[in-house]
């Protein structure tokens, strides 16, 4: 008995572009793939029954020239029910290009979790990032004030000693007068200016405070999004 | 007498579902009275196929009234006959819980148009699967059974229906199609797809041949099983279904899968080297299944895994290939069904009453609702295996067996059974403390849309959940009694095998004596033409 090849190869390549077809994530490609794989099975069944023959109808061919009757009867069964299953799948593909615009299979939500659980993870990196700058500006600020409180205790201590000095020096008391009067009104300056610039520090404080509240708070909102796979989509 | 009903529990629901789709979303009283008679008339002639069974031997009916090797048979031994009565009990239960539902939600004219037609044609695969003797024939009725999970799974046809449904419907078809490849092969190499024939002609192959024909029918059970390797799309596709679709494709869908790997071991390849492999893999469903569960946030997906993760204790039962070792398997295979559908019903309960099913929103149920909170302790420990109930005898029967075979692969399987149980126990006890233990969260009381006070049933539609049609779920503190029923019912079988673990076991073991002995199931199908 001979067997012909072409057919055993032709049911090999069906099943091979169909699970080509299948490693897709279009859903119109995952029903050609399921339709090629279908057919290259059945071919397979067929094939299963042995070499072809004549009608199986008993009174119209010799028994014993009969093909096999009953891979024909499975694979009519297997026809009909993968006819059925791929009309579902087609209307599956169509609900979902009604919903959501395309037909992609999506992520599956365990996946998603793990993402957002990554994402999440970074959000978090972020917040703490953001309360570091901030600490450190707070900490740049208090050395600014410091060095600003060293400066004037620096200069108090110099007007001092020049007043002193000049007063014994000249020894009059307009003069001396004069002198003290000139001394306030450049402590008064000195004293504007300074709340002027501890002012706008604690402003620039508060400010900087305000934003990082501000940028928690977004963060916040989107980590408790991320938390919920179903609400956030896919991206 | 007995043995002309073996094909009432394949024809009846078919039956019932075709008279269903004629009359369409008429006359509600008529379709529940259908209904709930269908399938009780088939708990009736599993109960009476299983008593004869018992006592008689194998049952055997030829459809058509074809000769045996050339007809279709339909068998109703032990094994098939027991999984009859569990599974038309589990489905009776879940049907009167999802008629409840739909009458309490004044949701009428989808669900009976749609929803019970095609639950019936997947509780007539079901019984087709559990039947058959004949490879073909199996492989339709997974058909049966997977179209109208299909069509059950996505139901109402929202966004994250048909998200799960695609990655469903597509594991399901390639699954199918290489289950084809199976038959195509066995075919080829013995000329017949009678169970009871190729299980003789199978033993003459040369031995590369079996294991080829073997491993492609186990891979196609295994996918349907959800065995780890195969086992990730079942924790994806279940949890989004309506919730009386998950309790019934998580009682029996896996199991259809379960009893064809133990006919395929038991009756067509016994013994083989294939064993050491289902140990394996039966390990490895257990750990990386219970460890899915213990990361979840979700009851639904939390009891997915759980799901997974037990069908490893079953998987290790066949695994042993001992008649202890099945008779385990077959005993766990009953109690499994039971509990972990009335624990996905409770979860419906739950989701009715609170509205969601999220462990992190939920809370103070045990004050709210402590019904509920009972229905779902009791299952809760029976999976998690506390004694004296079934989940602890299923368990003990599985470690007896694996350290009467003793060596080192079964040692571990039994190491692994123990943490996969003291991790159930572990799953079980954070969802029962966050649910139903801590302080209820503020405004809980509001979702649940009534004054507490109140006695009167108020509906309101909780955003974010989807109900039977897809729909937002609607909650309610007042539970319909059917629906208390109906759960109540399963949870008590549950426990009744506690008190039936006598005659249950003695069943279970002549179950398995039955299964590995293999000729009383092939001279019951061939009968004299041998």
């Amino acid at each position: 008995m001979t067997v012909s090849l072409v057919p055993f190869v032709a049911s090999g390549t069906l099943v091979a572009a169909g699970v080509a077809l299948l490693l897709e994530r279009s859903l119109v490609r995952l029903l050609v793939g399921v339709i090629l794989l279908g057919n290259g099975v059945n071919l397979l069944i067929v094939l299963a029954g042995g070499p072809a023959g004549e009608p199986p109808i008993l009174g119209v061919s010799p028994r014993e020239r009969m093909a096999d009757p009953l891979p024909q009867a499975m694979v009519l069964t297997s026809l009909v029910i993968t006819l059925g299953v791929t009309a579902f799948l087609l209307a599956m593909v169509h609900r979902s290009w009604q919903l959501t615009g395309g037909d992609e299979v999506q992520d599956d939500t365990e996946d998603r979790r793990v993402r957002l659980r990554a994402r999440r993870g970074e959000l978090a990196r972020s917040v703490l990032a953001r309360r570091e700058a901030y600490r450190n500006l707070v900490r740049q600020q208090r050395a600014e004030l410091a060095r600003l409180d060293a400066a004037r205790r620096e200069r108090e201590r110099r007007d001092a000693e020049e007043a002193s000095e000049e007063a014994s020096k000249e020894g009059g008391s307009e003069r001396a007068a004069r002198l003290r009067a000139e001394f306030a009104r450049r402590e008064r300056e000195q004293a504007a200016r300074e709340r002027e610039i501890r002012r706008r520090l604690r402003r620039r404080r508060r400010q900087a405070r305000a934003e990082m509240r501000e940028a928690i708070r977004q963060d916040r909102e989107r980590q408790a999004r991320a938390q919920d796979p179903e609400l956030e989509g896919d991206d | 007498m007995v043995g002309e009903l073996v094909a009432v529990p394949v024809l009846l629901p078919l039956f019932a579902a075709g008279l269903k789709l004629a009359i369409g979303g008429r006359s509600r009283r008529l379709q529940a009275l259908i209904s709930v008679v269908t399938l009780s008339a088939v708990l009736v002639v599993s109960l009476l196929l299983l008593a004869a069974a018992d006592t008689g031997g194998p049952l055997a009916a030829h459809v058509g009234g074809w000769a045996p090797p050339v007809g279709i048979a339909l068998v109703a031994d032990r094994l098939s006959s027991l999984m009859l009565v569990v599974s038309s009990a589990v489905t009776l239960c879940v049907m009167i819980y999802s008629l409840a539902q739909a009458y309490a939600d004044q949701e009428y004219a989808a669900p009976l148009a749609i929803f019970h037609p095609a639950y019936l044609i997947m509780v007539a695969g079901v019984s087709d699967a559990f039947l058959s003797g004949d490879l073909f024939n199996l492989f339709v009725a997974f058909e049966m059974l997977l179209s109208g999970s299909y069509v059950l799974l996505t139901f109402g046809g929202t966004e994250s229906r048909i998200r799960a449904g695609a990655t469903y419907v597509l594991i399901g078809l390639a699954s199918s199609l290489l289950f084809l490849v199976g038959i195509a092969v066995s075919y080829g190499a013995t000329g017949t797809v009678s169970m009871a024939q190729l299980a003789e002609r199978f033993q003459v192959l040369p031995d590369y041949l079996k294991l080829l024909v073997e491993l492609t029918l186990l891979l196609v059970f295994v996918v349907k099983a959800a065995i780890f390797p195969m086992s990730a799309w079942l924790p994806d596709s279940y949890p989004t279904a309506p919730a009386p679709a998950t309790a019934l494709f998580a009682g029996l869908l896996t199991k259809v899968g379960i009893y064809s790997v133990i006919r395929l071991e038991a009756l067509l390849f016994p013994g083989g080297p294939v064993s050491v492999l289902l140990m394996w893999a039966a390990l490895l469903t257990m750990l990386v299944g219970i460890f899915g569960a213990v990361a979840q946030t979700d009851i639904k997906r939390m009891l997915s895994f759980t799901l997974v993760s037990h069908i490893g204790y079953m998987v290790f039962g066949v695994g042993l290939s001992t008649v202890a070792g099945m008779s385990g398997a077959v005993f766990y295979v009953v109690h499994h069904i039971t509990v972990q559908t009335s624990l996905f019903l409770v979860t419906g309960l739950i989701e009715r009453r609170a509205g969601t099913t999220s462990l992190d929103d939920l809370g103070g149920l045990m004050r709210l609702a402590p019904v509920i909170a009972v229905l779902f302790f009791v299952p809760a420990m029976n999976l998690a295996g506390i004694p004296p109930m079934s989940g602890f005898l299923g368990k003990l029967n599985l470690v007896q067996a694996g350290v009467a075979v003793g060596g080192a692969l079964p040692f571990l399987l039994v190491a692994g059974g123990l943490v996969t149980s003291l991790l159930t126990l572990y799953a079980m006890a954070t969802a029962w403390s966050k649910a139903f233990w801590r302080a209820p969260a503020p405004g809980t009381a509001d979702r649940a849309g009534t004054v507490l006070e109140s006695e009167e049933t108020t509906l309101t539609r909780a955003p974010g959940t989807e109900g039977i049609t897809g729909g937002e779920i609607v909650t309610s503190t007042t539970m319909p009694a059917p629906m208390l029923g109906a759960t109540t019912a399963l949870v008590v079988l549950g426990l009744s095998y506690t008190v039936l673990a006598g005659p249950l076991s003695a069943l279970t073991r002549r179950t398995a004596e039955e299964l590995i002995a293999r000729e009383p199931y092939i001279s019951a199908v061939l009968g004299s033409t041998r």
